[in-house]
């Protein structure tokens, strides 16, 4: 099945715990320092320079892209490691979260209540990933490095629903 | 005496990093294959031929693997009789690796463990060296990513538990990790020695071919059973439940103390990175 990012209310109700997907369109890259600099903004009440609501969080923190590419290798990090701030961020209208590996009952819970959905990349495909990536433009955090927010244009981007928005897990 | 200058450490270190982190092991990639052949889960299937597929793209337009090119883990055997010149080995050491993951376009992954500030050229990396009889230098480039790493566990065990308890012990291991090291993996296991010497154990023993089995025929005969019963845990390729959920089990060991027996599992991804040279 192949869908186009956003994916509607509609498009993420379709869809059920293993069902294969490819994704194409605008996906934001975080990983751990970058979640810890959102959940800073949010505390100080301060204007993030991105829009949560809608978008697309991928676990990712790419290698450095070589000439005539737009992304080195990008595959998924682990997103236990996320699972304190995934709640906060899908209440405040995060679509979809592309990452790897199961995820804690409070993140299930968020992802339910608020009508998301979690998807599992093939951790360890970086180099595949990258192939599928036509543009890549770092928009926040520039200082942490490989793990700012960078935003993607990916095409055909393989992945697992691992958590649909009925709360049904893969693991 | 044979004089060594450290120039010829650091290219050789270079050399194997540019490689290493751009394609698997050839017996790893078998490893792959061969689970794909056997995986009977849909999603599993999917997982490894995305994999296999990765490589092939990896190899291709020779970029990583995977985006995490680890941290710069080197073993080096240095010879007894050998002298070593110029430059400290241990800055050797580092600007191979520095160099390489700066002309590879690996990504930086290391980082201060309190500020978490990236030190921005992968260096320091880990070096292990060990002094061995003869007159040449041995030198192993392991890129050690961290989704497998955490999850990785030293068990100081009571003797008493023995075989049993060595095996029970790595089993727990991968079943707590769950989906989250990257299945399918390799385990590398230190038995024996103390506390650090066994966690030392357990990372050499991943720079052992997958499939290969130690010499001792009861240990070789541990590798076997925590693999037949790692493989029944189904967890599976990504953790989407499917026939293949480690790759391989490789154990080394050393005497231990009478009071102990203590058990490192090291985990390593599907992403198996190892490269050898001597000098």
């Amino acid at each position: 099945m192949i869908l186009t990012l956003p994916l509607s209310l509609n498009d993420i109700k379709n869809l059920k715990a293993g069902d294969s997907v490819f994704l194409s369109g605008a996906v934001l890259t975080a990983r751990d320092c970058a979640h810890k600099r959102i959940d800073e903004y949010l505390d100080g009440n301060k204007q993030l320079p991105f829009e949560i609501k809608d978008s697309v969080i991928y676990y990712a923190g790419p290698c450095p892209a070589k000439n005539g590419m737009a992304s080195g290798s990008c595959g998924p990090t682990t997103s236990s490691r996320m699972e304190s701030f995934a709640p906060r961020l899908l209440d405040l209208g995060l679509r979809a979260i592309i990452g790897k590996g199961e995820i804690s009952k409070e993140v299930v819970t968020a992802i339910k209540r608020n009508g998301a959905i979690y998807f599992s990349a093939i951790g360890g495909a970086g180099a595949l990933y990258a192939s599928r990536i036509n543009k890549s433009e770092c928009i926040a955090f520039e200082d942490l490095l490989t793990e700012a927010v960078y935003k993607l244009e990916v095409k055909n981007f393989p992945v697992i629903v691992a958590c649909d928005s009925y709360g049904n897990c893969i693991y | 005496m044979r004089k060594v200058n450290c120039k010829l450490i650091e290219e050789c270190v270079y050399k194997l990093a540019l490689k290493a982190c751009v394609s698997i092991t050839p017996n790893c990639k078998n490893a792959l294959e061969n689970a794909l052949k056997n995986e009977t889960g849909k999603q599993c299937e999917f997982a490894l031929e995305t994999l296999i597929q990765n490589n092939e793209i990896a190899k291709k337009m020779n970029i990583p693997v995977c985006q995490d090119t680890g941290i710069a883990t080197v073993f080096l055997e240095i010879g007894q009789n050998v002298f070593l010149e110029g430059k400290n080995l241990a800055d050797a050491v580092n600007d191979g690796v520095k160099r390489a993951y700066r002309d590879g376009l690996f990504r930086n992954s290391v980082c201060d463990p309190l500020t978490r500030v990236n030190t921005g050229d992968n260096t320091p990396a880990v070096i292990h060296s060990e002094i061995v009889a003869g007159e040449k230098i041995g030198i192993t480039f392991m890129p050690k990513g961290f989704g497998s790493e955490n999850m990785s566990k030293i068990y100081m065990l009571k003797p008493s538990q023995g075989t049993c308890g060595i095996i029970d012990a790595i089993v727990e291991t991968v079943k707590i990790a769950g989906s989250r090291p990257c299945p399918p993996v390799y385990l590398g296991v230190g038995i024996g020695g103390t506390f650090e010497y066994c966690a030392y154990l357990a990372k050499k023993a991943l720079t052992r071919e997958i499939g290969s089995r130690n010499e001792r025929s009861e240990i070789a005969e541990i590798e076997r059973q925590a693999l037949k019963k790692i493989n029944e845990l189904k967890i599976g390729c990504q953790g989407f439940h499917g026939e293949t959920t480690a790759l391989g089990v490789s154990c080394e060991y050393a005497p231990t103390h009478i009071a102990g027996l203590p058990v490192a599992v090291n985990i390593q991804c599907h992403c198996v990175r190892c490269e050898k040279a001597e000098i």
